[in-house]
């Protein structure tokens, strides 16, 4: 589908839901609102527009600026050959959001990530916990107040096994 | 999916710690086992997670290359082109022609090369020693060529925004048959010693088997995802450089086990080398030396000539300059000086290229994109590798994001290995081609 | 027993006999991984220092070999290892990551090895070239050789 239909399918079929709609060459950039992510998610994946394969699912910290979180999706149709970004803004002081792993498999351990670098909770996601760094490490890396080179060296208080 | 071993079930857990012989890094599996039989296991990543993403807030975007190059390390040169053509596309600006030729044949070097050590650790695992040895030859035949132009074998910052380093070496051509034929041999050995090897088949045919539709679902990209049957490759889909231009076909498996996968990179290995052969025949010629007098002056005596008058003529640069002189610099680089620094000949006897030397390097200035933000994929060892990078207009990245493709394939190794037995964990586990660098990041 | 003839003999054949049969254990994690490949390879022998067989296990190794980035949540893992090693036993720090934390200086990464187990040899690179690797073994050959055994077990207390 052309990317000027599909915006204006969304916009019929979610009225008030799309906070902005622009084009990126051949591609889409979406903003959307909170409330409907899961719902224009899983139309996004579906007939027509067989967004089948979710590429990549991130966190950009904005809360100096904008006082939010954005939480960046992308999502490639392998029929058409085109992909969409789907971005929506979080508050910063309720990163609570709606878990993807119902619609794809990957948005598990991608939505671990996050949670693990940002510390935004997933609702629904089947376990939540750290990914990359370790069990009783303190404070969300990537967040712009943790300074890079914070050390929190892991102690195992003499034993080692 | 976690799990908790329940005691009435009389299991073993059993732990294939981050440190295993099985070179691929560090992962941890944790696996419950009755018998031999896994009943459920657990994948433990980041035991290489080096802050990648953090760092490269902290670094402007001229000096965070070095750190794209130890993403994907068996590829090296692949990380650098996305990161390059990402940023590429943020400034709006175009290589030269024989730059995007000579980065197609870096990159197709570095797939080469990535494939060659999947397969040659895949068949080590299986107790194929023989397939090990006869390709890290290959390897380093192919590391020869990447070493002559741009003097590391591995970890090169080649490919950098606007262009390449340095052109071709003068002299890459014997040694680029030389890999090619070498590797074309060596191909065709591990064919005879793997193909029909009863031992290989047994563990690898029908094992770690997966649909297409689960492949998409747990964003499989890359030979992964074709050997499947699902015909996605980046190069084909959404074009970069001057794919277009190139005759390669893409192998796609049937079954999507770790069979099929093992003969996706075979056989993309046999498509790397004739773009290869192609690249280097199309390759535009240099552009034409102006004559004059050519004895090169030292680089004291240009300074000192170039206090009264322009220096014209070559300069004899250092033996780590080469290839990066004035007359090529136009062919390797964009003449933009806004994203590029300026030949070193400029630099050191002219008043502006010194300008634009210091304004490059110079805290706050330098690279200083509009702001706003790219997503770039190109295709990289194990699939789409992509980088998302947010600019807010300074000269450091707000965020930079990489789409590591084998933080998706291992995904899915929980489901690929469950009710199998713990021997079919290796091959599995060797034919995804996992890289610890760009799985943790 | 006294520092004797028969003793600094004992020694030297010692020292000769361990240096050259080493088993090294490859902790690889990272991106030296690659040319820790190349130097244990055909082009770039290990074999021919007498250190080309690779054990697998801890428990049969004297020479740890550390190779590639050891990050914060690795670190612990890497000390059971260096402990399941019987004495004699070396450590070789491969790459400057293991070094000094490299180019990560971040909260992710340990800065040197030598923070966490006792070190032999330092090879710095990013990564070393194999020549580099063949050097530093050759170092560490020539310390093996001068190590002096400890005659606890004959001193009169």
């Amino acid at each position: 589908m052309e990317p000027e239909r599909v915006i204006g399918d969304l916009e019929k079929r979610f009225p008030g839901e799309i906070v902005e709609a622009s084009r990126d060459g051949v591609d889409l950039v979406l903003v959307i609102r909170l409330e409907a992510l899961l719902r224009i998610m899983g139309s996004l994946k579906e007939p027509p527009y067989s967004y089948k394969l979710l590429l990549d699912l991130t966190c950009v910290d904005f809360r100096r600026d904008a006082g939010s979180f954005e939480m960046v999706y992308h999502l490639y149709s392998l029929d058409a050959g085109r992909r969409v970004r789907v971005k929506v803004r979080l508050p910063a002081d309720a990163p609570l959001m709606d878990s993807l792993a119902s619609l794809w498999r990957n948005a598990n351990w991608l939505e671990r990530e996050v949670y693990d670098m940002f510390g935004v909770v997933f609702k629904g996601h089947p376990d939540l916990k750290r990914i990359l760094m370790y069990d009783g490490f303190e404070g969300f890396p990537l967040r712009k107040d943790y300074p890079l080179r914070r050390r929190q060296p892991k102690a195992d208080k003499g034993n080692t096994t | 999916m976690t799990f908790e071993p329940r005691p009435e079930r009389n299991s073993m857990l059993l732990n294939l710690g981050p440190s295993h012989p099985a070179m691929h890094g560090t992962v941890r599996i944790m696996v419950e086992l009755e018998g031999e039989r896994i009943l459920n296991s657990e994948v433990e990543i980041g035991y290489l997670h080096r802050g990648f993403e953090k760092t490269c807030e902290n670094r402007t975007y001229f000096t965070l290359l070095p750190y794209t190059d130890r993403l994907n390390y068996v590829s090296p040169l692949i990380n650098n082109a996305g990161y390059a053509l990402a940023m590429e596309k943020l400034l709006g600006i175009e290589a030269p022609e024989r730059a995007q030729y000579i980065r197609v044949l870096m990159c197709e070097l570095s797939r080469i090369s990535d494939h060659l050590t999947s397969v040659a650790a895949m068949g080590m695992e299986c107790g194929a020693f023989t397939v090990f040895l006869y390709m890290m030859k290959a390897r380093e035949y192919i590391w020869d060529v990447i070493e002559f132009t741009t003097g590391a074998r591995m970890t090169a910052s080649y490919i950098r925004i606007g262009g390449v380093r340095a052109d071709l070496h003068p002299d890459y051509r014997a040694a680029l048959e030389k890999a090619v034929r070498e590797t074309r041999k060596v191909l065709k050995d591990v064919h005879g010693l793997l193909d029909g090897n009863k031992i290989f088949l047994d563990r690898t045919k029908g094992l770690g088997a997966l649909t297409p539709e689960e492949a998409v679902s747990y964003g499989w990209t890359g030979p992964c995802l074709r050997s499947t049957g699902v015909r996605y490759d980046v190069r084909k889909s959404r074009p970069y450089l001057v794919y277009d231009r190139l005759d390669f076909d893409v192998p796609l498996g049937s079954n999507g086990d770790n069979y099929d996968r093992y003969m996706v990179r075979m056989m993309e290995l046999d498509q790397s080398l004739r773009i290869v052969e192609q690249t280097a025949a199309a390759l535009p010629p240099r552009a034409p030396i102006a004559a004059g007098d050519r004895r090169p002056v030292e680089p004291s005596e240009a300074i000192r000539i170039s206090r009264g008058q322009r220096v014209v003529g070559p300069v004899r640069l250092s033996p780590n300059l080469e290839g990066s002189e004035k007359d090529v610099y136009g062919d390797i680089q964009t003449a933009d000086r806004r994203w590029t620094l300026p030949p070193k000949e400029d630099t050191y006897t002219t008043m502006e290229g010194l300008i634009n030397h210091f304004l490059f390097f110079m805290q706050g200035r330098g690279i200083r994109p509009p702001k706003g933000e790219v997503y770039f994929s190109v295709e990289g060892g194990n699939g789409e590798l992509g980088y998302y990078i947010v600019s807010d207009g300074t000269d450091r990245p707000y965020r930079l994001h990489l789409r590591a493709p084998c933080f998706h394939i291992v995904s899915a190794l929980e489901r690929l290995i469950k009710g199998r037995y713990v021997a079919d964990v290796i091959p599995t586990f060797g034919s995804l081609n996992m890289i610890g660098g760009e799985l943790d990041r | 027993m006294s520092e004797g003839y028969l003793t600094t003999k004992f020694e030297d054949a010692l020292g000769w006999a361990r240096k050259f049969s080493l088993f090294h254990y490859p902790f690889i994690t990272a991106c030296c991984g690659m040319e820790y490949m190349s130097t244990a390879c055909a082009h770039f022998d290990l074999d021919r220092f007498g250190a080309g067989l690779t054990r697998f296990s801890p428990r049969q190794a004297d020479l740890l070999l550390v190779v590639g980035t050891i990050t914060m949540k690795l670190a612990p893992v890497l000390r059971t290892v260096y402990d399941q090693m019987a004495e004699p036993k070396w450590v070789v720090a491969f790459g400057t990551c293991t070094v000094s934390g490299g180019i990560y200086d971040n909260y992710a990464v340990v800065q040197g090895i030598d923070s966490v187990i006792p070190v032999d040899v330092y090879i710095p690179g990013c990564p070393p070239r194999p020549e580099t690797v063949l050097d530093g073994l050759l170092k560490l050959q020539e310390k093996i050789r001068k190590q002096k055994q400890d005659w606890r077990w004959s001193r009169k207390e």
